[in-house]
């Protein structure tokens, strides 16, 4: 069985689950969103379609959200804080660093799909601004240098130290 | 004392009489009142988007929204004064500031109720900066057209169609300064799968966002399309 199969089997359990309740949209929304990473016009369709909901509604709550994403991220996930606090101590240059060195934009990918840049608000760690996340993994008082070498060798196949 | 589910207040110092649960916008319309308004529409639920309908209610400090705030026995609601005024006239400021509304090049001028209200309030220039994104008009339907620079986000159109018409083939995606309608998945309109091209949402457009391609405006609009067809219905 593909994967693809198994991650739509998911979803339809799940939907099963809150007996294709229309006010479980959103609940469902972020469960498809867990399996898939992304929402793509397929997708919203298909959910509008097992909860008869109309298909603008749908589309309307999932892009009210802006965790929600409708570009299929990169392997790797770059998150920059963009909270008071990081902006401050200097994230922003930090960022620009990020996208001249990688060529990619904020809220894009590269090219090749191999990493994403997201801008975040708050993640609540102020006292270690600026903050970057690479991956789930938080670089606390990040640096450039320190950023773009992480980002190297997360890009290079080397293996990443446990946090 | 009054009767069960009547309430009586004063709007403007009128004595009105309304039932319970009703709005003071239709109370003061029974009245003969106008209070200005852009989202609603009668014949449509209420959406307390536009903030024109502000009255003052002795006794708060806060103002509220006429279309959905309910009577109450013994309120005295005033619809007109120098500081409504302001507040409404700094609101079609703002609308005016968030999208090119240029009225010379719109299809709706001397048909457009955000252009009425802007020269009944005097509005002549704008106090704050104007901001917008240029967006793509949808011009795919073979005679209905979505220019989204010119929405003021009333949702009319997404109210008529799903509750008159019974379709919801509109909404509004994303939110802040970002939304912009949306034809079903946010495809073009002439793809869409839903859309019966029924035209009300053109019908009942305050501005020159959604109208019918090569028609006069003034043919096309009319905002008691909604009211007209909820009052006949049968069931």
């Amino acid at each position: 069985m593909s994967s693809e199969d198994r991650r739509l089997q998911m979803l339809e359990r799940i939907m099963r689950e809150h007996g294709y309740d229309k006010s479980a949209l959103l609940e469902i929304l972020h469960m498809a969103h867990e399996l898939y990473g992304y929402f793509d016009k397929n997708l919203l369709n298909y959910i509008s379609s097992r909860l008869n909901l109309p298909p603008s509604h749908v589309y309307g709550v999932a892009s009210f959200y802006n965790l929600f994403k409708f570009r299929r991220p990169g392997e790797h996930v770059i998150s920059a804080c963009m909270g008071t606090a990081c902006y401050v101590k200097g994230v922003e240059e930090i960022v620009s660093a990020i996208e001249r060195e990688f060529n990619i934009k904020r809220g894009g990918s590269s090219p090749d799909g191999r990493i994403s840049l997201f801008i975040t608000r708050c993640i609540g760690a102020c006292a270690m601004a600026p903050n970057i996340t690479i991956d789930g993994e938080v670089i606390g008082r990040a640096t450039k240098e320190a950023v773009l070498e992480r980002i190297r060798k997360v890009l290079g196949g080397g293996v990443v130290e446990a946090r | 004392m009054s009767g069960t589910g009547v309430v009586k207040l004063k709007i403007d110092g009128v004595e009105v009489t309304a039932n319970e649960g009703e709005t003071i916008l239709s109370a003061a319309k029974r009245a003969g009142i106008k209070i200005p308004a852009l989202c609603y529409l009668d014949g449509l639920s209420s959406y307390g988007g536009c903030r024109l309908c502000i009255v003052e209610v002795k006794g708060s400090p806060r103002l509220f929204p006429a279309c959905t705030t309910p009577v109450s026995n013994g309120m005295e609601v005033t619809t007109d004064s120098p500081k409504l005024r302001k507040y409404r006239k700094m609101t079609i400021e703002l609308l005016l500031s968030e999208k090119p509304h240029i009225c010379a090049i719109c299809i709706a001028n001397g048909n457009c109720e955000l252009q009425d209200l802007a020269r009944e309030f005097g509005v002549d220039h704008l106090r704050v900066e104007r901001e917008w994104k240029s967006q793509k008009i949808d011009l795919s339907h073979s005679f209905l057209v979505l220019d989204n620079n010119r929405c003021i986000l009333c949702t009319r159109c997404l109210r008529v169609c799903d509750e008159i018409e019974g379709v919801h083939a509109l909404d509004i995606k994303m939110r802040g300064k970002d939304s912009q309608i949306i034809i079903d998945i946010d495809d073009d309109w002439g793809s869409s799968i839903s859309c019966t091209s029924c035209r009300k949402c053109a019908r009942v457009c305050p501005v020159g966002a959604i109208y019918v391609r090569d028609e006069p405006i003034s043919r096309t609009k009319n905002k008691d399309i909604a009211q007209f067809i909820l009052l006949r219905r049968r069931r």
